[in-house]
């Protein structure tokens, strides 16, 4: 049995191309969500926050907010769809973004239509 | 052909070097993200999903082939390679850096193009039939006015910080092509009784979370008041608009709190205070502006084309084509083309590199160098003679653009959706390409006829569903993707908002459903009847049997 964790990771834009990234374990922002650091206590959610805001001080990333997310297998996956979709590129499009740059998460795509 | 002054090179040029700046800062840390965002919007960058998307002003969606061509070099150079024509006639690109956004908008200055008033709480982009100029039904090219709106209302100080966003909307034929009814400003040209022309003042449509059909302040209004009666317009909505709830800002609330009388009359007393009384400066710009737009050099030629009949006589795919896809043109040997970007699965509005070059050559070879992106996500090529469309469908079909499905099923409307926006709720794109899947049965589509189906991947209603004779409206429902079905809208002259039939469907059961809806219609329809007037006449009701029978 595999075991699953629950939690929240912390995500933002980078500043200078907007890409979509996740706070690592390092301090560092990653494109990959298998890299970010899942927080499993409100408080060290809380503390991922204060380290995302003061990097978009530092001009680093814009917009940062957390989401829920899972751990399972050592990958990781975000709850809610838009951020499945943030992780991998356009569902329509699967030549662009993460999915195509070897970056994307551990899940296919959500189905289309 | 259109082009901006000297007053507007030089402002766009200020503008870029100022966003230059302006990013430089933001980069450095000197600017926050608070203070930067509505100098990013005012200028058309926006952060999306994916990376900060840029929208380019196309303004009455006129473009030449060099324009054309740099929007295509855009793409590859600083994009991935492909663009997405929108439902306000502009073009989005969905990759774009902050980094290289000053460098992309000085390569649109190059060739007279902005991302200016795309975004942000003024008075947007003015967006007009995309057959003007052209079409046979037409009274006058409403793009003069337009351009006299945009020389106005750009960057004028009363209008730079209105209570919410404003969009106008101009046509100059019957046939409403630009949707001006819903729109919070919409101008038909019309003649009167003595056969003059002059203009109605439609305010207060719009869709998004509230949709209104506008309401008609002036029956008959001359061209040269336009301005001062505008103006009008604007203060009363600058005075009353309501700025505490965003929801709730748009002259549309406006015009139905107040009412549409005590507005009228509001609009009214403001210009009876007339600061300008004299109209002379207007009527000066009008015909400086008309010479603008002045028509190409058409040539005298028969209206029937042997080549053209002979051709569709020998290829049934071409004459197919033809028969959707070519608008009636006002002179004689001449034709509109109207270039589908709805191929089969496809994804509604986006046009590669290489297909923008294409379209740009064929404009420049046969169109006299025009082209137009129409709020129906397709482009038009809108002055092609007869004799060169075989040659025009030709080209057109080596590069994937010839899908023969203008105004019927495939022709579907899609807002980018949660693919790529950061206000989506759910997707759109998947659903217009599992419908264009099940109705790729091109016969079936023309026996179907004209029928529209719009869908916005939220609320915000980009993808212009209210007034969709099928709309689809994407929603969250718990973290899933379900979708509203609305029947019965229409932007056209008779102007109406569908209204939901029922309970929603899952993705993958949509296609199923509108499959559903227009068996009902074909089963129901009166001989020559089209979708809209079969719902117009039914109702609801046999729609709603069919698919919310019990299985």
């Amino acid at each position: 049995m595999s075991i699953l964790e629950k939690g929240q990771i912390v995500t933002a834009n980078r500043l200078r191309d907007g890409i979509a990234v996740f706070l690592n374990r390092s301090g560092q922002w990653s494109e990959r969500i298998d890299e970010a650091t899942l927080a499993l206590e409100p408080e060290a959610a809380a503390a991922l926050e204060a380290r995302a805001k003061a990097d978009e001080k530092a001009t680093i990333v814009t917009g940062s907010y957390l989401i829920d997310a899972e751990r399972r297998d050592g990958r990781i996956r975000a709850a809610h769809i838009r951020e499945r979709i943030r992780t991998l590129g356009p569902t329509v499009r699967l030549d662009l973004g993460k999915q195509a740059d070897g970056t994307a998460g551990g899940f296919v795509a959500p189905e289309g239509a | 052909m259109y082009r901006y002054d000297e007053f507007d090179h030089q402002f766009v040029r200020q503008r870029t070097a100022q966003f230059r700046d302006q990013a430089e800062r933001r980069m450095k840390g000197e600017l926050s993200e608070d203070e930067f965002r509505p100098l990013r919007l005012m200028n058309g960058l926006y952060l999306q999903l994916h990376a900060y998307m840029l929208r380019v002003a196309v303004p009455y969606g006129t473009l030449s082939g060099r324009q054309m061509r740099q929007l295509a070099m855009i793409a590859e150079r600083w994009d991935r390679g492909y663009g997405h024509f929108t439902t306000r006639q502009n073009i989005q690109y969905n990759w774009i850096k902050l980094e290289d956004t000053a460098d992309i908008l000085s390569a649109l200055a190059d060739v007279e193009m902005h991302a200016i008033q795309t975004s942000g709480n003024c008075i947007r982009n003015v967006t007009t039939d995309h057959w003007a100029g052209a079409a046979a039904d037409e009274i006058a090219d409403p793009r003069p006015v337009g351009e006299l709106l945009r020389q106005w209302s750009s960057l004028h100080p009363e209008f730079s910080f209105l209570p919410r966003k404003f969009k106008i909307a101009v046509t100059g034929a019957p046939n409403d092509r630009a949707a001006v009814k819903v729109h919070d400003i919409g101008l038909r040209l019309h003649r009167n009784d003595k056969g003059e022309a002059g203009w109605e003042v439609i305010v207060g449509g719009g869709l998004g979370r509230t949709p209104m059909i506008g309401v008609t302040v002036r029956d008959f209004l001359p061209e040269p008041e336009l301005i001062g009666y505008l103006e009008a317009i604007m203060r009363v909505y600058n005075l009353y608009g309501r700025r505490d709830n965003k929801y709730k800002a748009r002259i549309k609330i406006l015009v139905h709190e107040l009412g549409a009388d005590k507005f009228k009359s509001e609009v009214e007393a403001e210009y009876a205070r007339k600061p300008q009384a004299s109209t002379e400066v207007e009527e000066r710009e009008l015909k400086r502006i008309a010479a603008y737009f002045a028509a190409p050099q058409f040539d005298k030629l028969p209206r029937w084309s042997a080549a053209f009949e002979a051709a569709k006589l020998k290829n049934a795919d071409f004459a197919r084509w033809a028969r959707n896809n070519l608008g009636v043109h006002k002179v004689g040997g001449y034709a509109i083309v109207n270039i589908s970007l709805k191929p089969e699965g496809g994804i509604p509005g986006d046009a590669s590199a290489e297909q923008m070059r294409l379209m740009a050559d064929l404009a420049e070879r046969y169109g006299s160098d025009e082209l137009r992106v129409s709020h129906y996500q397709n482009i038009v090529l809108p002055h092609v003679r007869k004799d060169d469309v075989f040659a025009v469908w030709q080209a057109l079909d080596g590069a994937g653009l010839a899908a023969a499905n203008h105004g019927l099923v495939g022709d579907i409307i899609a807002c980018p959706g949660l693919d790529y926006c950061a206000l989506a709720t759910a997707r759109a794109i998947p659903i217009a390409q599992s419908i264009s899947r099940a109705f790729t049965d091109i016969d079936r589509q023309e026996e179907i006829g004209p029928v529209s189906i719009n869908i916005s991947g939220c609320i915000n209603a980009c993808g212009h569903h209210h007034v969709g004779n099928i709309g689809i409206l994407g929603l969250d429902k718990k973290g899933e993707e379900f979708y509203q079905i609305t029947l019965g809208g229409s932007p056209s002259e008779k102007a109406s908002i569908g209204t939901i039939l029922g309970p929603g469907f899952a993705g993958h059961e949509v296609a199923g459903a509108v499959g559903k809806i227009l068996d009902t219609y074909l089963k129901l329809r009166a001989p020559s009847e089209d979708f809209i007037a079969t719902y117009s006449r039914l109702g609801a009701k046999p729609f709603k049997e069919a698919l919310y029978a019990a299985a």
